[in-house]
């Protein structure tokens, strides 16, 4: 009996077993690459952080300066206490360990939509953002007798999310370093923001006046001038330096709840 | 019973032709040129504005696209008489997504810098005109050598075209080829200089005007492409 191949069983079929197939490839490749993929995933991570204090890292060995130099892992709540800590070697798989706390999903979950609704109230927009259920990691690091502490930021460019990681001094005021990166921002004009020279621009600038939490803006360019609590923003690229600026008054406002009790002790 | 197999098979060799025969090689040259995806059929444009920004991607992008047309088109066109007529669009978006993903999942764990770069766009082969456009026209009913010649043809007329437009975009648009920099800073403005990099080329109507011009070129050099 010939099969017909334009009959409805034969169309069905066809479709299920191509289904079957597709999947089962897709299932078993996924499944075969996905530990080098969680590696790649965490060097770039731990690059990332490295880079926020001036240490230059490869793919190749990055996990190895990591271990050395990130001498604590620390997991706050919102304001401020510490839920637990671990020194060991990172370890990708353990859910538990702070640097696997997925600060980029928790924000496009839970955060992303109240800066969108309160973007002229700072002070609503930070008591909403701690009554969240997120979790807050944070690497005390030690490099040259000298100890940094590296905050996680995430929040929103023109296109898309920008992200980055800012290195404060052991003071808890001063900031060290940072590093910025963006998914989709314009290039030429915000994907700036991950070049050296608008990263090293944070360097030495100050969270505090007085006292008082004012965080670092980033302005206009060329309106910064020798202020300590604002650097230039990047021509062209207003909305992702905007973007950036209250992504980190918004992320050190929390952080600063457990900067505050560290400093008093 | 045998007899008429044996025919059959006889049939099916017969017209054995050189594995570069004058049409296969046409197959090749064509896309290059008189019949370009992008230039002439205008499909794809998507990913020619969206990443012609730098050399490197534009590379990276041309060769994925490369390798899920040149494997698509072979899968399509050894499948073409089992694929049921009334779902064959669905069964080559099937194909072309299960490729896409593989390729996304490779580059991901063996070039993650690469993947980095090309973000989004590796996802969005899915949707590039120029893929369907061969599996349908050509892979669904031609022979599997033919088809993956066809497939390098398009492949490299898309890639050519990507790639001669990022060079113009990065290097009026950013001063750079392939990342590094041609115009040393000491000429920018920003440093008292006279030169400054046009940031419109940067922004994706630059990259549909180069087109635009490559077309242009292309047509006054060979007037058969113009329409009446």
């Amino acid at each position: 009996m010939a099969i017909n191949k334009e009959g409805s069983a034969y169309t069905f079929g066809f479709a299920a077993l191509m289904v079957i197939i597709t999947g089962a490839s897709l299932a078993l490749v996924s499944l075969g690459l996905s530990s080098n993929i969680k590696k790649n995933e965490a060097d770039k991570k731990m690059m990332d952080i490295l880079s926020s204090i001036n240490v230059e890292s490869e793919r190749t060995n990055a996990a190895q300066i990591f271990n050395s130099v990130v001498k604590e892992r620390i997991l706050l709540d919102a304001d401020g206490t510490v839920i637990r800590t671990m020194n060991t070697d990172v370890d990708p798989a353990n859910l538990e360990d702070p640097f696997n706390v997925d600060v980029q999903k928790d924000y496009k979950q839970k955060i992303s939509k109240l800066v969108q609704a309160n973007k002229n109230d700072k002070p609503v927009l930070l008591e909403k953002v701690s009554e969240q259920d997120v979790q807050y990691p944070l690497f005390r690091c030690e490099k040259e007798g000298e100890t940094y502490y590296v905050v996680p930021m995430v929040g929103t460019g023109l296109w898309g999310p920008v992200w980055g990681y800012i290195a404060m001094k052991d003071d808890l005021k001063t900031v060290y370093g940072a590093s910025f990166d963006h998914k989709t921002e314009t290039p030429g004009l915000g994907a700036e923001i991950k070049e050296d020279f608008f990263e090293k621009q944070f360097t030495g600038k100050s969270i505090y006046e007085d006292g008082q939490y004012v965080s670092v803006s980033v302005v206009k360019a060329g309106k910064a001038g020798d202020s300590e609590y604002a650097v230039d923003g990047i021509t062209g690229g207003t909305i992702t330096s905007t973007g950036v600026s209250e992504m980190i008054y918004r992320t050190l406002a929390i952080y600063d709840n457990y900067f505050k009790t560290q400093r008093a002790s | 019973m045998s007899e008429v197999a044996v025919e059959k098979v006889e049939i099916e060799k017969a017209p054995k032709e050189p594995l570069f025969s004058t049409k296969n090689k046409k197959l090749i040259t064509d896309p290059l040129n008189e019949n370009n995806p992008i230039t002439i059929q205008v499909l794809g444009i998507c990913s020619a504005l969206a990443i012609t920004v730098q050399v490197k991607q534009a590379v990276f992008m041309s060769l994925s696209v490369l390798v899920v047309l040149m494997a698509g088109n072979w899968i399509i066109s050894a499948l073409r008489n089992l694929i049921p007529n009334r779902i064959r669009i669905i069964v080559q978006l099937v194909v072309v997504a299960t490729l896409v993903t593989l390729v996304d999942l490779a580059l991901k764990a063996y070039v993650p810098d690469v993947s980095e770069k090309l973000s989004v766009f590796v996802g969005l082969i899915i949707t590039n005109c120029i893929i369907m456009g061969r599996f349908e026209a050509f892979a669904m009913g031609n022979r599997k050598w033919p088809s993956v010649l066809d497939a390098l043809g398009n492949g490299l007329g898309y890639a050519w075209i990507l790639i001669a437009v990022a060079v113009v975009r990065e290097v009026f648009g950013s001063g750079k080829f392939w990342g590094f920099q041609l115009i040393p800073d000491s000429w920018m403005m920003a440093n008292g200089g006279f030169y400054m990099n046009n940031n419109l080329m940067i922004l994706p109507p630059m990259a549909l005007i180069t087109v635009g011009v490559i077309i242009w070129i292309q047509r006054a050099r060979n007037t058969n492409l113009i329409e009446s």
